[in-house]
């Protein structure tokens, strides 16, 4: 693996040893010291051409765990917004010897041009790019959904994937990176994908995906779901009559109150994952969003793990790391 | 006219019986066997096919206004090099030809350059807005005798604009050509809508946008009378609906690019936009269908698209990135790959959509003419023999932005002669005319 710029290229054994590392590096965030040294001296640039405080403080966390030395780059107020092309930026940060390139982009597939266009010799990873992917998004989704069924069956998480668990995935997929990267993850894993939402929002082609295409979302929870994911929707998608409106969304594909007490009443362990940032009472409410059920609490803290190990695995070597412990002492 | 003689030794003319072909004053003197030299400069054409030169009906020559990705030197220099000896130079140029001044600017420069004939295309509506018809009774008269009104690079998508566009032409015996793009289907695409699209989350440029424009536009020529040409048809779908216009007698002529012959969406996976064209790279089942119609006569024309950008337009994502390929010297072979090679069409085929159809679409009467005593000595030497590998850097045109970079491909151009000139010979360049 020399660039993660989309889970589609991911096999199952690299996603598995992705995800044990993320589990290791998860320990180091329970310490008091939250610090390895496995990047000291290297250095991480993580270059946003979209804004997303969220992912660049997880990305920027996860680098400064591992002792790298982080340059933020944001495109606007630098010389991007100027005019500056992405092969001059990326010339620039190879120029001051980078040694992996985080990138988020609006543009569907810019990551894959700057890894593959040689202008750049350092690893390149993906923070999501457009409509495209966003794999270490799919990963900490992977990470935080092993780790749900870890913990009902009271077992180990380690090299083990989600064969025959269930995944919903709910709303605007045509406009989703985090459906993207976690279709082709999750079909990796094993797990079966149901794709829920309106067909407007669903992408001409799905039909080639692995996975099941469903429009109600009651039918689709009704058949029993280990996990739903609610994907953000965007106010003004309606405005492009995608659906006639906020209210005819949430009520037809939003986690309603009336559809989490359903979840209660059937009894099942059926978790609520969402990428964030939420929008309460729209696609999901607060009530399913503060639930027992909801990780994503767990989504955050597993995204700094993710990155971390998405990081050590390029920079260091796919071999596991050293035990946390071991190595924690090195550190100041 | 130009005084010098040329004497082509055993051509195969249109890839059938071989013969001499005396070049004289501009004109084919004399097409015979065993002709004598009579002074004139023998060219030896054995193992050689005579087409009469190509036309290419849709070119971008880029000037006036963007002269850093084309002039009108460059491009019809590229011409020459790629066998013809005719171009259509699209309006969409800055500012746009759609006064009789600019269009006899860009039919001047063309004549200054000497590579091939330039004859403009006016704009359908002033300044390709779709709004108002353009002055297209002045460019018709004016001296560069405008027969084929388009707003390419976009479509004409007002139906009543497009009604009075296909009846007003019909004053000159002209022709609309139309850029098939319904705009709000299309709005932000980025590539063909498909399965390619929803894995890559690229925004799609649906299929229908192009074959609902077609079905509008085959409606309105019928109702209306008039002659309609379809531009860069790329879809099946759009097939099937100039087939039935075709069978139901409208006059409808159609036009395909060398690339929707040979590739697919599946370029785009690579995220290099050179591969980024509109309309875009469909699919295997739409290569294949064009293929059939070019070779069933439903596709009239090759017409190359050749849209030159400067580096910078494609060096970069592909959301940014411009539009458009280089074609015109790579036409010839990319139409021996998907057509000849393939058994769709023999040589006389590729002289008939390269050549002769698309002169009669585009009312050019000194162009795409028999190879016959008396006929204007417009005549490309094509070495179908020939294998080589595309180096857009060895290319005339200005433009890098070759989709078959690195790919083998059959035939050559060894010689194009335009009104009795050689603009190329033995392979090369030569130089222009002078006396134009
Ligand atoms: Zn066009």
């Amino acid at each position: 693996m020399r660039h993660l710029l989309d889970t589609r290229d991911l096999s199952r054994a690299e996603a598995v040893s992705l995800l044990d590392t993320a589990d290791r590096m998860g320990e180091v965030g329970h310490r008091e010291v939250k610090k390895l040294p496995a990047l000291r001296g290297r250095t991480v640039v993580n270059l946003f051409f979209e804004d997303s405080t969220r992912t660049r403080i997880s990305f920027e966390t996860a680098e400064k765990r591992l002792s790298a030395d982080v340059i933020n780059f944001a495109a606007k107020g630098s010389s991007v917004s100027k005019g500056e092309s992405l092969k001059d930026t990326a010339q620039t940060l190879e120029a001051i010897n980078a040694d992996a390139v985080v990138i988020r982009h609006p543009g569907s597939g810019a990551p894959q041009r700057l890894a593959t266009s040689g202008w750049i010799d350092a690893p390149v990873i993906n923070a999501g790019d457009g409509t495209h992917a966003h794999p270490t998004q799919a990963l900490l989704d992977a990470m935080t959904l092993r780790q749900h069924r870890a913990r009902l069956a009271s077992a180990d998480t380690a090299g083990t994937d989600l064969a025959g668990l269930r995944v919903a995935i709910v709303g605007d997929v045509l406009h989703s990176r985090v459906a993207r990267s976690n279709v082709w993850l999750l079909h990796t894993l094993g797990a079966e994908v149901t794709l829920v939402a309106p067909p407007t929002l669903l992408p001409v082609g799905v039909d080639a995906w692995p996975v099941a295409v469903e429009y109600d979302l009651d039918a689709a929870l009704a058949r029993g779901q280990d996990a739903v994911m609610m994907l953000r929707i965007q106010r003004e998608r309606m405005n492009a009559a995608f659906f006639p409106s906020a209210e005819e969304y949430a009520r037809l594909w939003g986690l309603t109150p009336e559809r989490l007490r359903a979840l209660e009443a059937a009894g099942g362990g059926t978790a609520i994952l969402h990428p964030g940032p939420m929008n309460r009472g729209l696609e999901i409410s607060s009530e399913a969003a503060d639930s027992d059920r909801s990780l994503v609490l767990d989504q955050v803290t597993n995204g700094v793990s993710v990155r971390m190990a998405v990081l050590y695995h390029l920079l260091t070597g796919p071999q596991a790391p050293h035990g946390p412990d071991e190595e924690g002492h090195h550190d100041r | 006219m130009t005084a010098e003689k040329y004497l082509i030794r055993r051509a195969r003319l249109l890839g059938e019986r071989t013969a001499d072909l005396l070049i004289a004053d501009g004109v084919i003197a004399e097409v015979g066997q065993d002709l004598e030299a009579e002074g004139a400069r023998v060219v030896e054409a054995e193992g050689l096919i005579a087409l009469p030169g190509f036309v290419d009906v849709h070119t971008h020559l880029r000037e006036p206004g963007r002269e850093d990705a084309e002039t009108v030197e460059t491009g019809t220099r590229a011409a020459a090099a790629g066998g013809y000896t005719a171009v259509c130079a699209m309006a969409n140029s800055h500012p746009v030809a759609d006064t009789a001044g600019v269009v006899e600017q860009v039919y001047e420069l063309g004549r200054a350059a000497g590579w091939v004939d330039v004859h403009p295309v006016g704009a359908v509506t002033v300044g390709l807005a779709g709004e108002r018809l353009s002055e297209i009774g002045a460019m018709a008269g004016s001296r560069a005798g405008v027969r084929m009104f388009s707003d390419d690079g976009k479509c004409v998508h007002n139906a009543v604009l497009m009604r009075r566009a296909l009846e007003y032409v019909k004053t000159f015996d002209g022709v609309v050509a139309q850029h098939a793009q319904e705009p709000l289907l299309t709005e932000g695409a980025q590539m063909n809508e498909g399965a390619v699209s929803a894995d890559l989350g690229l925004t799609g440029w649906p299929a229908v946008a192009e074959e609902s424009i077609i079905a509008r536009d085959v409606l309105l020529a019928q109702h209306v009378g008039s002659r309609v040409h379809v531009c860069h048809l790329s879809t099946r779908g759009s097939v099937e609906i100039v087939r039935w216009a075709k069978e139901r007698g409208i006059d409808v002529t159609a036009e395909v690019t060398p690339h929707h012959l040979l590739l697919t969406d599946e370029k785009a996976r690579t995220y290099d936009p050179v591969y980024k064209v509109n309309p875009p790279l469909r699919t295997e089942e739409d290569v294949l269908a064009l293929r059939e119609a070019v070779a069933d006569g439903t596709i009239d024309v090759i017409g190359t698209d050749h849209a030159p950008h400067p580096i910078e337009a494609k060096e970069c994502e592909w959301s940014c990135a411009a539009m458009g390929m280089t074609g015109l010297e790579t036409a010839l072979s990319i139409v021996q790959l998907a057509l000849v090679e393939t058994g769709a069409m023999d040589w006389a085929g590729v002289a008939r959509i390269m050549s002769v159809t698309p002169a009669r679409i585009a009312r050019i009467e000194d162009q795409g003419r028999p190879l016959a005593a008396g006929e204007p000595a417009n005549i490309t030497l094509v070495d179908p023999r020939a294998r080589r590998t595309v180096v857009p850097e060895d290319h005339q045109t200005k433009g890098r932005n070759s989709p078959f970079r690195g790919l083998e491909v059959p035939g050559s151009i060894r010689a194009t002669f335009c009104h009795g000139h050689p603009t190329v010979l033995d392979g090369a360049v030569a130089g222009p005319r002078t006396d134009a």
